[in-house]
């Protein structure tokens, strides 16, 4: 059992957690109910000081932190940019987060930042330059970092390997963990025709240190077929919670984060999805 | 075939550009607007950005306006660091370029005002000096002394009513802005940072001390500037705004 | 003026200055100081609105677009035109007059 009381977070419970937004800092400091436990973007709190700052310093005292980074661009083509390794290393280092994790996408592009995780191919070549990449992070940073699996809207026809293999291959290369976004699944099965269930059956459930929750949207490609936009603007969509409740039936009960970035609600409805979050944990086998 | 990453992001984010070839989707067909997601997702995270920093140029240019102007501006300079907090330091510029609002000076200004704005935002923490320290020195040495200013302090100064633009667009019931130069004290008591109006001379006296002048050699830049400068309203401006973090060396 | 005088200005100042904030207010506690208006954080990993909407669009970038109609308080502003004073007064005129042909 994590002890709350010493301030001491090594690790984040396997309870729920949510995205840290500003406007919920009242609501959370008094009553926090099922939220054990919050994420922060990384890039957000890069800033030398002021208020952001100090609500991080505040909240860090009562709640184990997830530092999640939008912005190195690991499936980079180029090398990683040092400032922002720099800076990277400069957060972790003074907040001491319980779990630090980024994403398998690209976002920078010769100097350019795009602010999207934008896809890549699965092939031995990218394999070997994000697992160059994760080396470099986690050296710099000094500990390791989770990885998490990307919203697919399309794939590549060079990849010649699954996201699965290549996921856990990153993983056996460089000693990272995994996190593991179910929507994030739900979304790329759909968008690409193949088995969400299959897609979890195949991953490496015991290297899952964290996972995501969050709600998407529905379009349409030009066959008027399904396409779901990972928007995190809405409650997250019911297969999506059987397909965490299958997930953490057979890996058992991990850090669970309710992700709400656009039209953010007031905290009681994402604290309700926090609740119903937690409902599903405490069934499930630790 | 390979994809690269130089036509993925030509075509990111240019919507007249081709979509990359070699991506498909779960049948095996060519992605077609499944690429536009990433266009959709680059462009409004974009703009986003830009209407979160710049909420007077957009309230002075209209919201569908600056939609255009934010479509142009981020092709123009996409953010070159990954911190969307300080994302647009190009626009002052950029407005002064700009078609639509080349003619319209001011804009380019108040843009600085909203970027400066939002660098004391985030800008480093720091104690305010004790104003009675002030008092406490004997004014000679107090001549020969620099002054250190907060991190988040920034001046502005601007051939236009910049300040009374910024407040006819924040504040209810604030006066229509006359025709003005308009000196602006940017400091952030606790954490909010805010505008303030310099009196006369004031600007320089503030850049004088920024720049590690002399108290007593920008007390004279200022007078020299202006012939109106008075040194007790910027001292109390200063101190009110908890702008002095240090006295001396 | 003297350096006495201006010593002696400069003191004088000080004591003004001191004297018309006498009432600072005390510090808020820190966790006050959380409290109160943030600014958005922008970096996020959700995605936009889908296929549709601005970055396919075909954008007017040059500003032919740019619509009186929906002007903002720029109309309301009657300032000269440029920094050197030369007036021309009536800001959204100015910037319809301003657009490239076509």
């Amino acid at each position: 059992m994590l002890d709350a009381s010493n301030h001491q977070f090594d690790r984040l419970p396997n309870k729920p957690g949510v995205g840290y937004k500003p406007q919920h800092f009242t609501a959370i400091t008094e009553n926090a109910g099922a939220v054990e436990w919050l994420e922060i973007h990384a890039e957000n709190y890069m800033g030398d000081g002021g208020r952001p700052i100090a609500q991080l310093r505040h909240l860090a005292e009562r709640f184990a932190f997830s530092v999640h980074g939008v912005g190195l661009s690991i499936g980079g083509e180029g090398p990683l940019d040092p400032d922002h390794l720099a800076r990277l290393k400069h957060l972790v280092g003074w907040l001491n987060p319980a779990s630090f994790s980024e994403h398998l996408a690209w976002s920078t592009h010769e100097s350019a930042f795009l602010n999207d995780l934008l896809p890549l191919p699965y092939t031995e070549s990218t394999l070997a330059r994000v697992a160059d990449h994760i080396d470099e992070l986690q050296d710099t940073v000094g500990r390791q970092m989770l990885l998490e699996n990307p919203s697919s809207y399309l794939a590549f026809e060079e990849s010649t390997l699954d996201e699965t293999e290549f996921l856990r291959e990153v993983a056996d290369r460089t000693g990272c963990g995994l996190l593991l976004d179910v929507n994030n699944v739900f979304v790329s099965a759909t968008n690409l025709d193949t088995d969400p269930r299959s897609y979890i059956d195949a991953f490496p459930l015991d290297l899952v240190q964290e996972i995501h929750l969050g709600g998407h949207d529905e379009d349409k490609d030009d066959h008027g077929a399904p396409l779901l936009i990972d928007s995190h603007g809405r409650e997250i969509a019911d297969p999506v919670w059987a397909l965490f409740e299958y997930t953490i039936r057979r890996g058992g009960a991990r850090p669970t984060l309710i992700e709400w970035d656009n039209d953010v609600p007031e905290w009681p409805m994402l604290e309700a999805e926090a609740q119903r979050a937690a409902t599903m944990l405490e069934t499930a086998i630790t | 075939m390979s994809v690269t990453q130089t036509p993925f992001r030509v075509a990111v984010l240019d919507p007249d550009a081709e979509r990359p070839s070699g991506l498909k989707d779960g049948q095996g067909r060519a992605a077609g607007r499944r690429f536009d997601v990433y266009r959709n997702n680059v462009a409004v995270s974009l703009s986003e950005a830009l209407e979160a920093a710049f909420p007077v140029i957009r309230k002075l240019v209209g919201e569908e306006n600056f939609k255009i102007l934010a479509s142009a501006f981020l092709r123009a300079h996409p953010p070159c660091t990954p911190l969307m907090m300080f994302y647009g330091a190009e626009m002052p510029e950029f407005l002064g370029d700009f078609g639509p609002t080349r003619g319209t000076g001011y804009l380019s200004d108040v843009a600085r005002l909203e970027l400066a704005l939002r660098e004391s935002y985030h800008a480093a923490d720091a104690d305010p000096v004790d104003p009675t320290a002030l008092q406490a020195l004997p004014a000679e040495d107090l001549m020969q002394s620099t002054i250190t200013l907060a991190p988040s302090v920034r001046v502005i100064r601007s051939e236009w009513p910049v300040y009374s633009i910024w407040r006819y667009n924040t504040e209810a019931d604030a006066p229509k802005p006359v025709m003005a130069a308009e000196d602006v004290l940017i400091a952030r008591p606790e954490l909010d940072p805010a505008p303030h109006l310099l009196p006369s001379g004031g600007g320089t006296f503030v850049a004088a001390l920024s720049d590690g002048q002399l108290f007593g050699a920008a007390v004279e830049i200022a007078t020299n500037a202006s012939e109106t400068f008075d040194l007790g309203a910027v001292l109390a401006l200063l101190i009110e705004t908890e702008a002095m973090t240090k006295i001396g060396d | 003026m003297s350096n006495k005088t201006k010593t002696l200005a400069v003191a004088g100042a000080v004591a003004a200055a001191l004297s018309a904030t006498m009432t600072v207010p005390a510090h808020a506690q820190a966790k006050e100081k959380c409290f109160g208006v943030s600014l958005a954080g922008k970096n996020d990993c959700a995605a936009g609105p889908g296929t549709t909407c601005a970055g396919t669009s075909t954008v007017d970038y040059q500003g032919n677009a740019w619509t009186l109609v929906d002007a903002g308080t720029c109309a309301e502003i009657e300032l000269p035109e440029m920094a050197d004073g030369s007036a021309r007064m009536g800001s959204l005129e100015a910037i319809e007059r301003d657009l490239p042909q076509g």
